[in-house]
């Protein structure tokens, strides 16, 4: 499968600034700290991590909402940090996202095929017969009856309005939508029909997506490949099933211990982590995971780990996996 | 023969609203026993929070009413006691975790203010003492440092610890029954587990009731002894969890299992619900489940609702089929 | 679900009163003139100082009974209507629409854009309006361009505060983030996005200004640095008036009285749509 988007050393720092008046910089939250990653068409690439690790200001900086501090990340051979006018524009048709929030996703104003067709018509001139025949094939696409284009959003409920969503990204038949929590919002029974939705959507359009997400459960379902992240960084990548069964850096261990279970007999490890997650803001020097970590060596606080591959496309950055050569 | 330590009897909390009557809670029945974790599941809707909120008398009025049941709470109904008495009830004997740390916090008052204006209601301390009284509760939710605690305000403090901070609000006056309203949805995986422990070891500590209102079978499948599930202001099915897991016998109950994707393996394909929850102030005749069921037969009655008749030994359904 | 509200008017407290005397307002505006009984200008001297039709001496040929010059009290009422009636929309257009488009801009950019815009805005709104109005009159001769502009330099600092502050919040809603990610500009996002979200917002403002700036308006005539005659204007009706107050009660009464009654029927009107609006606008006005 060929690569569709690649995330080379990409780094977010946000500045702080104190004071009122004569505010000056006292430090950097590290949001996204050297992270490499690439997506392949028609794959679903899982990012998984708890809050403040990241995972939502890559996505912001993937749809160019906020602007990268280092780094670059390829498009179909562009770098996209570097499109203006018209390739800007392909790029804009070509990645579309979706958000948790189906409410606040959608302009309360607008009516639904005036929400749907905007990623169309900003990008295109086209006439007003096309525009509306392909509105209606997104929204029967999503499961919407041909009623919805006329009415307005607080019409609809939340999985109703979650699928707008997915139709207003549909429309311009993109290569890879960014879903950054698309059923978290929503009621359990529903949160089924909007993923198996997107599987089938996936398997007929042949869209990437990248699927970011909190709960473990949800991005085990969805993805072929996960990155696991922690304040920053990247500690664990590969294909999905294989990360889930073998658990290699003891972060991702914790974070699958401290998942729900399924059922009531499930036996699991487990790994209470000591402390608070702790601020991008000042991360703890060498490994930022070794203050909770129960598995530490002595070079854990002093070496950032690198991520290196220990098996076939799959990779971790922990000591633990280091070649043999750095000792306790 | 025990008494059962909280026993609800065909509870019935409407709303009266301009598009009609909201029948959020409709006859539901359940018992807790004495130090038991009980689990209350459903969707949004269903009616779990109106269901606990009733049994604090909570309900916000004049639109909301309970116009039927009995709750007994050691033995004594609830319902048939004035708002003088209730007072001295809530917090001392029954508490209550909501959702949202952020909102259950006063964020103009510390938590030094917050925590002891709880225990000075019920416990007619003053000053040291007082002041004493409270740090050995935040102690208790192993919280690090309690003095820089209680002097912070709520938007110091990480949600971790203001979940932990309203945990010891509730448990400050040693109340019998607990009930925590989805306590962990706002709350990191990693922070969630130590918070479920920490309710755990409360629990073990002081022999407290514990009630759980959630969606998530995950929770239930963690803390929970005995579970119902809810649906549009029903319970459909009540049963030991080990049994609702094994054995789900309400195709509700059998949907909504099936539609929930596993950390522990791959799911090929999750199963969905057809369609939508009813309206409350417009439900369907008879079984309030039949329009999306899967399983439906001749034998299901539309006119009539079905009766909740025990299958197992503890396991109550309300379903044709098994009638 | 705006025809769900519009059905519900009876039921929401509609003021009526108040939304008749508007129409009629309005109808006089335009048509006042041509309708008025007698040409509001027209000298009578024969029959000057004549009462209100109920008073003794009055009759129904002047109702509202006749000025110091003899002019038909009834004629002037309606005509004057426009005059009021014109400042009022033309102020508020200008106003009204420069402070939105810049409180959206300021809003939606922030930075040094927004700071700027606020601290103009500050300045503008600390400066009396009375008196920047009477300096105009002064400098550049009392008319109705003047008193247009006047008004308009300070109401746009009322609105673009408002509106500013609106889009603050509006701007971090998921919506306007993915109309980036469609590709929209920024300017689409500002102006359809963001202003179909303030619409009512400035709706509720430009209905309760209205009686705001007629009553300014009135003040100015009244201290004579508004609209100069002969055409009949209420403010210099009631100022003219004055002196008669205890001879000739009718002439300052009447014009007053139709300054407040509009006033007031605005205010009404603008405290009902905010009520069904967004019952968070309280701050509005």
């Amino acid at each position: 499968m060929t690569t569709l988007l690649e995330v080379r050393d990409l780094k977010k720092f946000f500045p702080v600034f104190s004071g009122q008046i004569l505010s000056k910089l006292i430090g950097w939250v590290k949001a996204v700290d050297d992270v490499n990653f690439s997506i392949k068409e028609g794959e679903t690439f899982g990012l998984v991590g708890e809050s403040g690790c990241g995972k939502t200001t890559i996505s912001k900086v993937i749809l160019l909402l906020e602007k990268a501090t280092s780094g670059s990340i390829i498009f179909r051979g562009k770098n996209i940090f570097e499109l203006r006018g018209k390739s800007l524009s392909d790029y804009r048709s070509s990645v579309q996202a979706v958000f948790q929030d189906p409410t606040s996703s959608l302009n309360p104003r607008l009516r639904v095929s005036s929400i749907v067709s905007e990623p169309l018509v900003v990008n295109n001139v086209l006439p007003r017969k096309v525009v509306k025949e392909k509105v209606e094939k997104a929204l029967f696409q999503v499961g919407l009856s041909d009623e919805a284009p006329r009415l307005f959003p607080h019409e609809f409920s939340g999985g109703q309005r979650q699928r707008i969503a997915i139709a207003r990204a549909l429309i311009v038949r993109p290569s890879l939508i960014i879903l950054d929590e698309p059923v978290s919002a929503l009621d359990v029974s529903i949160q089924a029909q909007i993923m198996n939705l997107l599987k089938d959507l996936q398997a007929k359009l042949d869209i990437s997506y990248l699927f970011i997400a909190h709960n473990l459960a949800t991005v085990r379902y969805m993805s072929h490949r996960i990155g696991v992240m922690y304040l920053g960084k990247l500690v664990e990548q590969g294909p999905a099933e294989e990360v889930y069964t073998s658990r290699l850096h003891p972060y991702t261990k914790a974070l699958f211990s401290a998942a729900l279970p399924s059922h009531p007999d499930v036996v699991k490890e487990e790994i209470i982590l000591k402390g608070e997650v702790p601020t991008a803001l000042n991360p703890p020097p060498g490994c930022r995971f070794h203050p909770r970590c129960s598995l530490t060596k002595s070079i854990c606080p002093e070496v950032e780990p690198e991520l290196k591959e220990t098996a076939t496309d799959h990779y971790v950055a922990c000591h633990l996996y280091a070649k043999a050569s750095l000792i306790a | 023969m025990t008494i059962n330590f909280l026993e609800v009897k065909n509870l019935s909390t409407y709303f009266f609203t301009r598009r009609g009557v909201v029948k959020a809670v409709d006859g539901v029945s359940f018992h807790v026993k004495k130090g038991e974790t009980f689990g209350l599941v459903g969707e949004s809707g269903c009616g779990k929070t109106i269901t606990c909120l009733s049994i604090m008398r909570l309900v916000p009025e004049p639109a909301g009413r309970i116009v039927g049941g009995e709750i007994f709470l050691e033995g004594e109904d609830l319902l048939k006691k004035s708002e003088k008495e209730l007072v001295k009830i809530r917090g001392s004997k029954i508490s209550m975790i909501l959702q949202d740390p952020m909102t259950s916090l006063n964020p103009v008052f510390t938590i030094g203010d917050q925590l002891t204006e709880a225990i000075r209601i019920h416990r007619f301390l003053k000053g040291k003492s007082l002041w004493e009284s409270a740090k050995k509760i935040l102690q208790l939710v192993h919280i690090a440092s309690p003095e820089t605690c209680l002097t912070s305000w709520p938007h110091q403090l990480s949600g971790g610890m203001r979940q932990r901070v309203v945990g010891a609000i509730s448990i400050s006056c040693e109340p019998k029954l607990l009930i925590a309203d989805e306590p962990t949805t706002s709350l990191d995986a990693t922070i969630q587990v130590q918070y479920l422990r920490l309710l755990r070891e409360i629990q073990e500590k002081t022999d407290l009731t514990l009630i759980f209102i959630t969606h998530d079978f995950g929770i239930v499948a963690r803390m929970c002894r005995r579970a119902a599930v809810m649906y549009a202001g029903k319970i459909v099915e009540t049963a030991e969890v080990r049994e609702i897991f094994n054995h789900p016998a309400h195709p509700y109950t059998q949907a909504l299992m099936k539609s929930v994707p596993k950390v522990e393996e791959k799911v090929t394909r999750l199963a969905s619900i057809e369609g939508q929850p009813p309206p409350l102030h417009h439900l369907p005749p008879g079984c309030i489940f039949a329009p999306r069921c899967s399983a439906k037969k001749e034998e299901c009655r539309p006119e009539e609702y079905p009766p909740m008749v025990e299958i197992e030994k503890g396991h109550f359904v309300s379903c044709w089929r098994y009638i | 679900m705006e025809r769900e509200k519009i059905k519900k008017l009876r039921y929401r407290g509609f003021p009526v009163t108040s939304g008749m005397t508007i129409l009629i307002f309005m109808f006089l505006a335009i048509l006042g003139e041509s309708l008025a009984p007698y040409p509001p200008n027209e000298l009578n001297l024969s029959e000057k100082f004549l009462p209100p039709f109920w008073q003794e001496g009055g009759n129904m040929a002047h109702p509202l009974g006749t000025d110091m010059l003899g002019r038909d009290m009834l004629s002037r009422i309606m005509a004057g209507a426009r005059v009021s009636f014109i400042v009022a929309v033309l102020a508020l257009s200008l106003g009204g629409l420069v402070g939105t488009a810049l409180g959206i801009i300021a809003g939606y950019y922030g930075g040094k854009v927004d700071a700027i815009l606020m601290r103009t805005a500050d300045a503008t709104l600390a400066f009396p309006i009375i008196l920047l109005a009477m300096l105009m009159a002064l400098i550049l001769g009392p008319s109705i361009q003047n008193v247009v502009i006047s008004l308009g330099i300070t109401l746009w600092a009322r609105y673009a505060v408002v509106i500013r502050g609106e889009v603050l919040s509006l701007k971090e809603r998921d919506f306007v983030a993915l109309a980036k990610v469609a590709g929209s500009s920024s300017l689409r996002i500002m102006f359809l996005h963001i202003f179909l979200n303030i619409r009512n917002t400035l709706l509720v403002m430009l209905t309760l200004q209205v009686g705001w700036a007629i009553i300014v308006e009135a003040s100015l005539s009244f201290l004579g640095a508004g609209i100069p005659g002969p055409s009949p204007v209420w403010g210099s009706m009631i100022s003219k008036g004055r002196e008669y107050i205890s001879t000739a009660w009718w002439i300052p009464f009447f014009p007053g009285f139709a300054v407040a009654t509009v006033c007031l029927s605005f205010n009404m009107l603008g405290d009902w749509l905010r009520e069904i609006f967004d019952p968070k606008l309280r701050q509005v006005g």
